[in-house]
């Protein structure tokens, strides 16, 4: 009688340790996928930074185009309010399509092209949209690994309870977008 | 990814078997060392082990610095070449890990390398003839290469292989010496009996033909396994930037490039994108370069942009 008390004690330590094994990869995978998460979200950032100096500098050389500078104006102001990925993640995809139309436009102004202030910012537009891409990368790779540790057997006991429920991965709805912005020179 | 994978898994089985052998070697000249000075090889390989330690030491925590300033390269700041601090800071998010040091090499060559410990401590310089001459995707592709030499602990590993090969070089120096002098000069060993003459004077003679084979040996493994890691860098690179386009473009200007790098050397050779030394970067595969040639790599590249594609 005594045996199978002990056994059945055993048994409960052992589930309660794995139960905590469990607990603690969950926290470290999500933790990875907030930190993706906060990775795009400074990059984002920066775009919204770069925006405002960039229009200032084409809308000095090319004043007619005033429709695309309102379009940017009113994706940039309405992405800053999306607070979830499902809202951003398309806000975002047509912000950047709109930069990708302002440089187009910006090819018809030589002078424009020449200025060395609006390289540079070019530049430095590129690489944010690089950037983008690559902690979208990343974000979704660590999504992908902590959607798969939640659901399977047997963490999916305990994950619902815990509030851990599955993260939507960042979509590019439109594959060219990878190479969005591409405006190498040199 | 299964050409990636394989390249993996070829380079581990390739590294096992160099730590194994050259393990072997260095403790045979310890003991061959220590019978033949004192009778008593254990403290011969105590000793070759600590020197060897020391050997290891300066080089952990002083290597990277010295590489960096003996290859003439200075430290840079996002504004003195944006473009370039930018790539590199793409890659770092792209692979997840920590933003190198940035250096570059004022000189019109082509070329490029990545130093450091680990990840954390990690730099990587560019000379300014590849930078001028490479467009914004083909500078991220020889970067990724860099960047992957980095992520994929590369950078220790070439650092701890030059160590043991240069350990060994300079213990079978010591071998071949000292059996050679007290061969000449008299007996050393006087306090010997007859008795072990004869397993002495055969022990000798290995000893001898070995200390001229093993230092070879040992930087012929050093050469197979830096041009194997040279591949996987390739594939990682395109596995960070999923664009292979770029580095292949940037190996083909390498290719028609005929500039000899003046800072570099032979014993800095294998860090280095391509060879620096002209000499040895022309031509086919051979046991002797540090480099697959770089029509291989472009080969084995456009394989991976069929597999993907």
């Amino acid at each position: 009688m005594e045996n199978i008390l002990y056994i059945l004690l055993g048994l409960l330590a052992a589930a309660v340790l794995y139960a905590v094994y469990i607990y603690n990869s969950l926290v470290r995978k999500k933790a990875h996928a907030d930190n993706g998460w906060s990775q795009i979200d400074v990059q984002l950032k920066r775009r919204y930074d770069l925006i405002p100096n960039l229009v200032e500098t084409v809308k000095a050389y090319a004043t007619h185009e005033r429709e695309i500078f309102e379009r940017i104006a009113a994706l940039r102001s309405a992405s800053l309010a999306a607070a979830t990925i499902e809202e951003t993640a398309p806000l975002q995809n047509q912000l950047t399509g709109a930069l990708k139309s302002l440089l187009a436009v910006s090819e018809n102004y030589p002078d424009l092209k020449a200025n060395r202030n609006f390289l540079a910012l070019q530049e430095e537009l590129a690489s944010t949209e690089n950037k983008i891409a690559f902690a979208r990368q990343y974000y979704n790779d660590a999504v992908k690994e902590y959607n798969i540790a939640i659901a399977v057997f047997p963490n999916n006991l305990i994950s619902g309870k815990l509030g851990y429920g599955p993260r939507p991965l960042w979509a590019v709805d439109d594959a060219s977008e990878r190479n969005a912005v591409d405006v190498s020179f040199r | 990814m299964a050409s990636f994978n394989k390249l993996i898994d070829h380079n581990k089985h390739m590294s096992i078997l160099l730590f194994g052998v050259m393990a072997v070697l260095f403790a045979f000249f310890g003991a061959s060392l220590g019978a033949y000075w004192g009778g008593d090889w254990l403290t011969g390989v105590i000793i070759a082990v600590a020197v060897a330690g020391l050997y290891f030491f300066i080089s952990w925590r002083f290597g990277a610095s010295i590489i960096l300033a003996s290859s003439g390269a200075k430290e840079i700041s996002h504004e003195e070449a944006p473009q370039l601090w930018n790539t590199v800071e793409e890659l770092s998010i792209a692979g997840g890990m920590p933003m190198p040091k940035v250096y570059l090499i004022e000189d019109e060559a082509m070329n490029a390398f990545a130093t450091g410990r680990d990840p954390q401590h990690a730099a990587v310089a560019i000379t300014r003839g590849l930078l001028d001459k490479l467009n914004r995707e083909e500078l991220q592709g020889v970067m990724a290469h860099e960047m992957s030499h980095v992520r994929n602990y590369d950078i220790r590993f070439s650092m701890l292989m030059a160590v043991m090969v240069g350990s060994i070089v300079l213990l079978a120096d010591v071998v071949r010496r000292s059996i050679f002098y007290s061969s000449l000069g008299g007996r050393r060993r006087s306090r010997d009996s007859r008795g072990g003459g004869q397993a002495q004077a055969v022990l000798a003679i290995v000893a001898v033909i070995l200390s001229i084979v093993a230092p070879l040996l040992a930087s012929l493994i050093q050469l197979a396994v830096s041009r194997q890691r040279e591949y996987l860098a390739d594939a990682s690179a395109v596995e960070l930037t999923r664009n292979p386009a770029g580095l292949i473009s940037a190996l083909k200007k390498l290719t028609a490039d005929t500039t000899e790098l003046k800072g570099a050397s032979q014993g800095m050779q294998h860090l280095y994108i391509v060879n620096p030394l002209l000499k040895k970067k022309k031509g086919k595969d051979s046991l002797f370069s540090t480099h697959p040639a770089l029509s291989s790599r472009i080969e084995r590249l456009e394989g991976l942009m069929g597999a993907s594609a």
